[in-house]
């Protein structure tokens, strides 16, 4: 069984070197990727449902017991967010097949794609709090050779950015760890547990404070969210879609992680939790509006999705956990989606500028329906997931009195569904852009001639395929909503109650 | 315990801080490799016990007279990642540089709209 959680990151970066070695050969290259992403995405779901039937599960590195070595451990919350982000590398690398072009293929996009993968797994797998550094580093370090990857302008002026914030938060990721090692004498979470729980309280929420803000960045919470929206649209569709779905959501499930386990609060609700999430639902989905090209619009959309993640983490109940990791869940295929279906549109009409576009939808009808399904979902509108989701949370959010952050969670999602439907307005309906009608803001100030006729756009089989494959998913998401929030209800219940995470990892 | 090595990493923090807010990449570039050392440096203070072995021979060896091994072995993940990365910002640096022959680090994208329009100092 334990053999299993070291798996889906072991094959991945065993996958990268190979990957390395074929240099040049891209066919072999997109067979090889394929195939780790798939046995990845199988060990994950085989890994669920052994969670699902055996509870926790862990395994030491090199058999070193606990405290001292470095473990991997898969409960309820790691074994779903790996289950979904492996689905999702699975889904843009067939994405990327079709978008990429061959220069840039060539340029090691595959190998760092399957180290991007690996860092990812291991940062939900880790119960290490270093070795959970070490996985953030690896996962930003492909995170930003494939930002930059073709190295043009835009993208080394906004990779800076991106690169430069990560690195300022990885420096206190550090020195939080230093001081906690100072504190307690131990980097192992399920050790941490107890240690944490004998300092002073003002030292611990010190250091709790300190952890908040470190993946607070990753995560592109309030206010440290500012360098989302300018890095994001820089990298290509299959990229820019990997980092909207999964990054920032590894960011959001080390903040559930180390606020539940390791500094778990008073048990009730976090007013201080509650207030960042209704700011960055509120300032993100703001920002959202004010933008006039696709990308952009979703990127700032992100930010205001995780408010809400981060509302399940403040209400601090079994009910609100389970409705965040659902929503989590919910958000990241819906938005790695509609980040695709902005690549097609892209790629069909050389531009993402809202002024250029127009009358897509009758030249597309099936792109536009692929649109139209998520953009409805992240509003939150039923049968869809994203109003499951937000139902969960609203309800607990009213059974705990907390009105405010409700009323604000309701009104975003009326400002989403304006601001989706001004992207569907302008980029779907009616019949094309006139060519006058270019603002002079627009981004991609590439000339690039409106296309004038009803010509039908056929994107690649493999681009389209990818796409409708996660506009599906999030449907059978909504579907079995029911059994889902059975899951993501025991993995909340894992997170509140630690008894089994600490006997799995510590024994005895 | 002595305060030299807290106050190396107090100043490392601080010049590196400042480094940060400068508009040239490559200052950029030194703040960033500045505030990782003194990161390491504080992480490598956890152990406490500067100067003593790390490794204890036999048995006869007082406890006290030992430092805690494991954040030298943390430290020494940590500069490996730090030196990588630097690296990165360098080459990153010299490409921006390549691109556009400034150093400097351009205006936001949004401030530079708002300048086009009219709208104040960008």
């Amino acid at each position: 069984m334990s053999v299993l959680v070291p798996l889906p990151v072991a094959v991945s970066l065993l996958g990268a070197a190979v990957s390395l070695a074929l240099h040049g050969r891209v066919r072999l290259q997109r067979a090889l990727g394929l195939a780790v992403c798939i046995v990845a995405t199988g060990t994950a779901v085989a890994l669920l449902t052994i969670v699902q039937r055996e509870g926790v599960v862990a395994t030491q590195a090199g058999g070193w017991p606990a405290p001292f070595g470095i473990t991997l451990v898969v409960d309820g919350f790691a074994a779903i967010m790996v289950t979904i982000s492996t689905l999702m590398l699975l889904g843009c690398l067939v994405y990327a097949f079709g978008q990429l072009d061959a220069e840039r293929e060539r340029l090691y996009f595959h190998p760092v794609y399957l180290v991007l993968q690996a860092g990812v797994c291991l940062s939900f797998l880790t119960g290490d709090l270093f070795n959970l550094f070490v996985a953030f580093e690896v996962m930003l370090i492909a995170s930003y050779v494939l930002l930059v990857l073709g190295g043009s302008q835009e993208q080394v002026g906004s990779g800076m950015t991106y690169v430069v914030i990560n690195l300022l938060a990885s420096t206190l990721f550090v020195s939080g760890v230093g001081l906690v090692y100072a504190a307690t004498g131990s980097v192992n979470m399920a050790d941490l547990v107890g240690r944490l729980a004998e300092l002073p309280p003002n030292l611990r929420g010190g250091l709790g404070l300190l952890f908040l803000v470190v993946f607070g960045v990753k995560a592109a919470l309030f206010p440290l969210f500012f360098w989302l929206p300018d890095s994001y649209p820089a990298a290509p569709t299959a990229v820019a879609a990997v980092f909207a779905g999964l990054l920032t959501k590894v960011g959001v499930y080390a903040v559930m992680r180390t606020q539940t386990l390791l500094f778990p609060g008073d048990g009730g609700p976090s007013t201080l939790i509650l207030g960042v999430a209704g700011a960055t639902m509120f300032v993100g989905v703001l920002g959202a509006i004010a933008q006039s090209d696709i990308k952009r619009i979703l990127s700032f959309h992100i930010i205001s999705q995780i408010g809400y993640m981060i509302m399940g983490l403040g209400l601090y109940t079994l009910a609100g956990l389970a409705a965040g990791i659902f929503y989590i869940v919910h958000h990241i295929v819906v938005k790695t989606a509609l980040f695709l279906v902005a690549g097609l549109v892209e790629r069909a009409e050389g531009t993402d500028a809202l002024g250029r576009l127009g009358g897509f939808a009758r030249r597309a009808p099936l792109v536009g329906a692929l649109f139209m399904l998520p953009a409805l979902s992240l509003a939150g509108l039923p049968p869809l997931s994203g109003f499951v989701a937000k139902l969960a949370l609203v309800r607990e959010g009213l059974a705990l009195d907390r009105v405010v952050i409700v009323g604000v969670g309701l009104l975003v999602s009326l400002f989403t569904l304006f601001s989706m439907t001004k992207v569907w307005q302008r980029v779907f309906w009616g019949m094309g852009p006139s060519p006058e009608a270019v603002p002079p803001g627009a981004r991609h100030g590439q000339a690039t001639a409106p296309i004038a006729g009803g010509s039908r756009v056929r994107p690649p089989a493999t681009m389209l395929g990818a796409t409708a494959a996660l506009v599906a998913l999030s449907l059978v998401i909504a579907a079995t909503a029911g059994p889902l929030y059975t899951i993501t209800e025991r993995a909340a219940a894992d997170m509140l109650d630690t008894t089994d995470y600490l006997r799995a990892v510590l024994g005895g | 315990m002595t305060l030299v090595l807290p106050a190396v990493v107090g100043v490392l923090f601080a010049s590196g801080t400042y480094l940060l807010l400068q508009r040239t990449l490559t200052r950029i570039v030194i703040g960033v490799s500045l505030l990782s050392h003194g990161a390491n440096v504080l992480l490598l203070l956890s152990g406490l016990g500067a100067g003593e072995p790390p490794i204890v021979e036999g048995h006869t060896t007082p406890v006290r007279a030992y430092t805690d091994p494991l954040p030298q072995a943390l430290v020494l993940t940590a500069i490996v990642i730090s030196f990588g990365m630097t690296a990165f910002l360098l080459s990153m640096a010299y490409r921006s540089w390549r691109l556009t022959h400034s150093d400097e680090v351009r205006n936001d994208l949004e401030d530079r709209y708002l300048h086009a329009r009219g709208g104040g100092p960008a």
